[in-house]
């Protein structure tokens, strides 16, 4: 919770600063926020509604089942799936990793659930295809999903 | 406002397939429904600073500046700034994306934007603690490691897969 306080406690003191600088400027800069924000909207919305769908196909006992230590490679392109297409704040996905962990997960399909979970993201190439085009997007999320991988075998290397 | 959100493809085909699973399958539609609206306060919880630092970024920082710091000729220095801002923030791939757009509108270089947008989300360092007391030094050591690597691998190979064209169209589209 620390790092969100600390973006808004400076987003906070920037807009004093602006303000006091330039009052007219500081209001056109977040008129601009605004419409940053409604612009993408419809974006946003759709995301969401497709990870809850996502989510609500996933109960917990099967989420323990893909990412269980007896799951071998396929469960290591499930994680990797199931870390792709949805969306976590890391806050969120450490404790459960942990809680999973602990309940016979295996350690290189948490690592590939959390690198794919942070790096990856299907559910928002159209949003990222938007801005840097298809081509970028979909190299950008095929190398972080490869390297998912790669971290995750070193790691089943070195750990167990 | 509303002719935005019915504009859109991706919204509407969502949108259709959560009425097809209301009706024939109201447990789950209704399960997904309730899930999305609980990870609402939390996406906007953390977009909303975001989205004032791009308004701030862009009155007041004007693109010659921008170009100068990470643009075309910012050389080995661009990038690492680049790579040092996105490591000492930890700013989740959806809050990113409309950053890119932002800098793009700038003039920064493209490989630059995705050394941000990548470092930011793979390298975090402000979650550091946190994932080192989750799930140990060595974990988090290599998981970062293998991350640098491909934040590397993809500034290096980035302006190499475009063609001018497509080059030129993404920065177009940002203006």
């Amino acid at each position: 919770m620390i790092f969100p306080v600390i973006m808004y406690v400076l987003a906070i003191l920037l807009l004093i600063i602006s303000f006091t600088k330039d009052a007219p400027k500081t209001i056109l800069a977040l008129k601009k926020a605004l419409n940053i924000f409604v612009g993408l909207l419809p974006q946003f919305i759709a995301i969401l509604l497709l990870v809850g769908m996502i989510l609500a196909f996933l109960n917990p006992k099967t989420i323990e089942a893909i990412i269980g230590s007896q799951s071998g490679l396929p469960g290591l392109i499930l994680s990797a799936l199931t870390g792709s297409f949805t969306i976590m704040p890391v806050l969120i996905a450490f404790p459960i990793a942990v809680e999973l962990l602990k309940n016979g997960a295996g350690l290189m399909q948490m690592a590939v659930f959390i690198s794919t979970l942070t790096t990856v993201g299907f559910m928002t190439i159209p949003l990222e295809a938007k801005y840097l085009g298809m081509k970028v997007a979909l190299f950008r999320n095929c190398v972080f999903f490869i390297f998912s991988f790669i971290s995750a075998w070193i790691i089943g290397m070195i750990l167990s | 406002m509303k002719k935005n959100l019915l504009h859109d493809p991706f919204l509407i085909t969502v949108l259709g397939i959560t009425l097809l699973l209301l009706i024939f399958n109201p447990r789950i539609g209704e399960k997904s429904l309730a899930l999305s609206w609980n990870n609402l306060p939390s996406i906007i919880f953390m977009l909303t600073p975001i989205f004032i630092f791009m308004g701030l970024l862009d009155v007041w920082v004007p693109k010659e500046t921008m170009i100068r710091i990470m643009g075309e000729h910012s050389k080995g220095r661009g990038a690492l700034i680049a790579l040092l801002l996105g490591a000492i923030t930890a700013v989740p791939l959806y809050g990113l994306l409309p950053m890119t757009g932002m800098l793009l509108k700038k003039g920064c270089k493209l490989s630059n934007i995705l050394i941000f947008l990548c470092s930011s989300s793979s390298l975090r360092i402000p979650l550091f603690l946190f994932e080192v007391s989750s799930l140990g030094w060595q974990f988090t050591l290599i998981q970062f490691l293998t991350s640098l690597i491909a934040v590397l691998v993809i500034a290096l190979l980035v302006e190499k897969i475009l063609t001018e064209k497509e080059r030129t169209d993404i920065y177009n589209r940002a203006q």
